[in-house]
């Protein structure tokens, strides 16, 4: 039996239930084409949710949902790593499992601190916005200690699972910086971080998941106001 | 010539606090595992040079030193260590199941953690009915998991198991102190019998907290949240 028979035999029926504006959901994408996996996509309305992601993800409601064989795996970082133990080819983890620990606490680091840092940074105000500019510049020193001396975070010349990661930040930080007036990925502050950025958009099917740059405009500018009222209705 | 055979000596060591239900995560994996390793105690309002080292991010415990390499994270910790030490395992070999567990731990950190600990144990008025009605929402969703199962990992201690654990003891603390019963039998049956089964297990009942310095723990910790306390 040839490869390419072997994997489709093997893929069965793959659904990513998303939204092509979420990062969380391009990071699926993204990993699902790196290993060849092909797929339907459901595109939601999140303002208007399907019945099948509210069955699929009741807990959470929300996506990424990936549908494998009728079995739902919901939240970005545990489908990653679904994903990279259902087709073992083109290794998103590496072997090591101290290794492996260490792209897990990146990645956690990465979410919690850099992702949730830029995204208060965008949308809060006033002397909020400095200290959250300032604690995701923070945030940012150590990922440009980490990329240091390699074209990718996965140390070698194939994209890994933490640069999947830290894919938001080619396109997604940018459309936040600029609909939030803030700067946090500075060329000069984070050499090599930018160039990691440059490098990583670069790969064909990295550009082909990415949504249209003023879609992303326009759900930020519709974010920015949607979080600043919910803020301003709390006190 | 003979080959000689030479076993090298590992060298595990566990930062963590005597109170800290993450790092009584990675007493109970380890020892469920069989594990040998040494425990140093870290008084966190007075950092050890070496956690600092060790955890310069987050300069937290546990942390976690095999044979010279730092782990740290709790859950990232118990995934190193199962697949490091692949007896008793912690996790399923089907993917699915072990996304499902994957799924479960996280929640529990990211929602039950917040909304019983962040929610009702240091809020009062209507913040802390937010928190208890957000957990009874969370808890709902943990009954409806644990449902016909021993163990959230199946007939055997899993991650979930692990990560929800301080449940298991912390809980019953916390509801003393706020007054408020969380896991009540009536409308978590699951769950409350989970709690027994749990508590009681092997290695795992011989591992708790001294409860009534537990207690005073956090209880100082919630007067001093509300403003009441003297702070540190």
């Amino acid at each position: 039996m040839g490869e390419v028979q072997a994997l489709q035999n093997t893929m069965g029926e793959v659904k990513v239930i998303g939204s092509s504006k979420s990062l969380f959901c391009t990071r699926v994408e993204w990993a699902l084409k790196l290993k060849g996996v092909e797929y339907e996509y459901l595109e939601e309305d999140l303002l208007n949710k399907s019945t099948l992601l509210l069955q699929h993800n009741p807990v959470h409601k929300k996506v990424p949902v990936l549908v494998h064989n009728n079995k739902p795996v919901a939240e970005s970082l545990v489908i990653l790593e679904y994903i990279d133990e259902t087709w073992k080819h083109n290794s998103l983890l590496p072997e090591d499992p101290h290794e492996r620990a260490m792209a897990r606490f990146w990645a956690k680091f990465a979410d919690e601190k850099c992702l949730m840092g830029a995204f208060m940074a965008f949308w809060k105000e006033g002397e909020e916005k400095e200290k959250a500019i300032e604690s995701a510049l923070e945030s940012f020193t150590f990922l440009e200690k980490q990329i240091q001396g390699k074209k990718f975070f996965s140390g070698d010349d194939n994209i890994g699972y933490f640069d999947l990661v830290m894919g938001w930040i080619p396109l997604w930080l940018n459309v936040m910086e600029e609909v939030g007036g803030m700067k946090l990925d500075d060329p000069q502050k984070f050499p090599s971080l930018h160039e990691w950025a440059q490098n990583f958009n670069e790969i064909p099917l990295i550009k082909d998941c990415l949504p249209p740059r003023d879609a992303l405009v326009n759900y930020f500018n519709f974010t920015v106001n949607y979080n600043r009222s919910m803020a301003e209705a709390k006190q | 010539m003979d080959e000689m055979k030479y076993s090298m000596a590992e060298e595990i060591k566990v930062f963590r606090s005597w109170s800290s239900p993450f790092a009584l995560r990675i007493i109970w994996a380890l020892k469920l595992k069989g594990v040998e390793f040494d425990t140093i105690y870290e008084d966190l309002t007075n950092k050890s040079p070496l956690l600092l080292q060790y955890n310069p991010i987050h300069k937290k415990v546990p942390v976690l030193v095999h044979n010279g390499k730092v782990i740290c994270e709790s859950l990232v910790i118990l995934e190193y260590i199962d697949e490091t030490w692949k007896q008793n395992p912690l996790l399923p070999e089907d993917p699915h199941q072990k996304a499902n567990a994957r799924f479960w731990a996280k929640f529990g950190d990211d929602k039950v953690m917040q909304s019983i600990g962040g929610g009702v144990l240091l809020k009062e008025g209507k913040e802390q009915e937010e928190g208890f009605a957000a957990s009874m929402e969370d808890l709902k969703y943990l009954e409806e998991e644990i449902r016909g199962k021993k163990f959230f990992g199946g007939e055997t201690i899993g991650l979930a198991d692990i990560a929800l654990g301080w449940l298991a003891h912390y809980l019953d603390i916390f509801e003393e102190i706020v007054g408020l019963k969380l896991i009540d039998q009536e409308k978590f049956p699951s769950l409350a019998a989970w709690k027994q089964e749990f508590t009681n297990a092997p290695i795992i009942r011989e591992n708790w907290p001294d409860r009534d310095k537990l207690v005073t723990k956090f209880a100082a910790m919630r007067e001093a949240n509300l403003g009441k306390g003297t702070p540190k």
